[in-house]
């Protein structure tokens, strides 16, 4: 690209595209990034940069911190990331485009991940997806009219035990049934906050964003070691007097 | 009873505020790090070889070896990466390891990066779970503020920077030569070996890629010694193991264990099957290990066991299906996850796991033959060892494992009416809804 006023001019190949309102309140994919925002952005992502020994790798850090701002990752957004990091639009559109958790389009202030790999699934995760689509009135990926919640179902979360399991930006909702995730919605639509069963008082989309870039809120020592099941284990052995054996003794052999 | 837990990794989990470094040192936390940077380095890989530490991120190969395989005295920075992007369908033993006791890995992880002698390591974390990821970045703090990362660690002369670097959102990454790519500010697809990541790894320089598990296991093993780690497990696969148990089980969680254990002696301990049900399938170790059945509960699961039978331990995640769940059904949806995270990269994954797909819903719709059945282990054979990397072999495994075990219930569904099996019947709160 050797004439960078033309670069300017053009939206870098991303096409400027109109979303249905009705899928995507108050959102349109040509949303800019504010003076404040970027300024916030730069000084952040300066310091994310710092933390390698190499300016790329900041690239997954740096989409979070665009995707805070405007909670999702916007075309204004990608141009930043790619000044940041000397980089063309396409070379971090290829990247922002390849990972889910980079939001394409806005996204309601919680995001409501129903596990329905095989187990979650099996397990009443199907059910649970199928009534909150129902219950919401909307689709996989879309958002309810109040900007407040949107639905989409989610690959194995690592928490298996506690299946089924919802997410809601990114924190453990264990051991869900179909009644106690519409009453979940609900109330996250109500602005009457659920604890997490592991985790700590949900913050909003955008602040999850923030964290994600590591940049760390002062939530760490709210919720649990561990939840019940992880401790199964622990239990059981306690309650059979079993122990790994024992450091001071020698090899008796 | 033939077997007795070993709590090593999870002893901590219940202790309150297991997270913090306060907690982590009351117990001893950080003690086998001071004694780690009193060794040589050499000494150090020397132990690990010794106490015959396999990968507990599912392929099992011998940690020590891998460190062995770092050039010394090269000139080239070198660079360990934990691959804590635990992904795998039913793999749910890092997450909570992290969770509570972030610094049993941290610790680990600046023992194994002294030994290799990196000055530089990354903890690659999946983005999908907010609190771990503040854990993690809390420990790398509170260990900053006490000494432990930084310059001249504890007077040792060495020095050493921990990153947790977040995903954000694909298994791929769990691959260690994607996982690399995405930390180099890339699309997370594989990269070609040789050269392996030893030799060129991150930003081509030496670089070891451990499980979160592996890495954990490293403080107390210098705590306890090569010998003292052996007591534990069998001759070939040594060791304490968190065996992860989940599904229509009595007693869903996470059991540390011996290496060797069976299955049927952990249900045994456990309480069984839920109430009423019996065991249908399960996973040794994760989606991508081939099914095994009620017949294979007395398969040792330590790294020898599985592969004597067809599948593999993986990552010890042990899901269970009983006998109200449609095995197509299952199959279908893993099969949906793969074709969702190939990468795309190469042609037999791509197109195989995007037809798997096509296939499986016509069959669970009752609208397949014979013929499918032909096709998709046709297509399997065009996939395993073909594709670019263990994404694809992985996603023949229930396929083709539920063809060979369950071809009855493929040709149950040829009749038109679609899936025999009732949905509601198999999921945990069938009885409460009805």
């Amino acid at each position: 690209m050797s004439h960078s006023s033309h670069n300017h001019g053009e939206p870098n190949g991303l096409p400027t595209v109109t979303l249905d309102p009705r899928l995507s309140p108050g959102a349109t994919l040509a949303d800019p990034l504010s003076d404040d925002a970027k300024a916030r952005v730069r000084e952040l992502g300066a310091q994310v940069i710092a933390r390698y020994p190499r300016a790329r790798s900041a690239m997954m850090p740096l989409l979070y911190l665009v995707q805070a701002e405007q909670g999702y990752v916007s075309p204004d957004g990608i141009k930043l990331v790619a000044e940041l990091l000397g980089l063309t639009t396409a070379e971090v559109a290829a990247v922002s485009t390849f990972y889910t958790m980079y939001k394409r389009r806005s996204c309601g202030d919680y995001h409501v991940g129903v596990c329905t790999n095989t187990l979650c699934a099996i397990l009443g995760g199907d059910a649970i997806f199928a009534a909150l689509k129902e219950h919401l009135g909307v689709g996989n990926a879309g958002t309810t009219p109040d900007n407040k919640v949107t639905l989409e179902h989610i690959e194995c979360n690592a928490a298996c035990d506690y299946a089924p399991v919802v997410m809601v930006n990114w924190e453990f909702f264990d051991n869900q049934t179909v009644e106690s995730s519409k009453e979940l919605v609900d109330r996250l639509r109500a602005g009457d906050l659920p604890m997490p069963t592991r985790g700590a008082p949900l913050v909003t989309h955008v602040e999850t964003s923030r964290v994600l870039a590591g940049f760390p809120d002062a939530l760490v020592d709210e919720g649990p070691s561990a939840g019940a099941e992880s401790l199964v284990g622990l239990e059981l052995a306690k309650e059979r007097g079993e122990t790994a054996p024992a450091l001071e003794s020698k090899d008796p052999s | 009873m033939t077997f007795a837990l070993t709590p090593v990794l999870t002893a901590n989990w219940g202790t309150p505020r297991s997270w913090t470094l306060a907690s982590y040192r009351r117990a001893g936390g950080y003690d086998s790090l001071r004694a780690a940077l009193a060794m040589e380095p050499d000494a150090l890989i020397a132990m690990v070889k010794d106490s015959g530490l396999r990968g507990r991120g599912g392929a099992g190969f011998p940690t020590g070896m891998k460190w062995g395989f770092i050039p010394q005295g090269d000139g080239k920075p070198h660079y360990l990466v934990v691959n804590a992007d635990e992904s795998e369908p039913g793999t749910c033993k890092d997450i909570p390891l992290m969770m509570a006791s972030p610094h049993t890995l941290l610790e680990g992880v600046l023992i194994s990066a002294y030994a290799i002698r990196a000055n530089q390591a990354f903890i690659y974390v999946r983005g999908e779970v907010l609190h771990v990821v503040r854990r993690l970045l809390n420990a790398v703090e509170e260990a900053k503020a006490a000494g432990f990362i930084g310059h001249n660690v504890l007077g040792s002369g060495f020095n050493v920077d921990v990153v947790v670097h977040i995903g954000a959102g694909a298994y791929i990454c769990g691959e260690e030569t994607a996982l690399l790519e995405s930390l180099e500010g890339f699309r997370g697809q594989p990269r070609l070996r040789p050269p392996f990541p030893a030799i060129e790894g991150l930003y081509a320089c030496p670089t070891v890629i451990n499980n979160v598990e592996t890495i954990s296991s490293v403080p107390a093993i210098v705590r306890g010694g090569a010998a003292w780690f052996k007591k534990m497990g069998t001759e070939k696969s040594p060791g304490f193991k968190i065996f992860s148990l989940s599904g229509h089980v009595a007693r869903p969680g996470q059991y540390e264990a011996p290496l060797g254990i069976t299955l049927r002696e952990l249900l045994d301990a456990t309480g069984g099957m839920r109430e009423g049900h019996e065991l249908k399938f399960w996973t040794p170790g994760g989606s991508s290990t081939p099914l095994f059945t009620a017949e294979h509960l007395d398969v040792p699961l330590d790294f020898e066991g599985p592969p004597a039978h067809g599948s593999m331990l993986g990552t010890t995640a042990l899901q269970l299906f009983d006998e109200t769940t449609c095995v197509v059904r299952a199959v279908l949806r893993w099969s949906e996850f793969y074709a969702h995270e190939s990468c795309g990269k190469c042609t037999p994954c791509r197109e195989g796991v995007f037809w798997y797909v096509q296939i499986l819903e016509r069959l669970e719709r009752g609208e397949g033959d014979e013929q499918d059945i032909e096709t998709l282990l046709d297509l399997s054979e065009n996939i395993l060892g073909r594709a670019f990397c263990a994404l694809g072999d992985g996603a023949t495994s229930p396929v083709t494992s539920s063809i060979q075990y369950f071809r009855d219930e493929y040709i149950a569904h040829f009749d038109g009416r679609g899936c025999p099996f009732d949905p509601v019947a198999s999921t945990v709160f069938a009885g409460a809804s009805a």
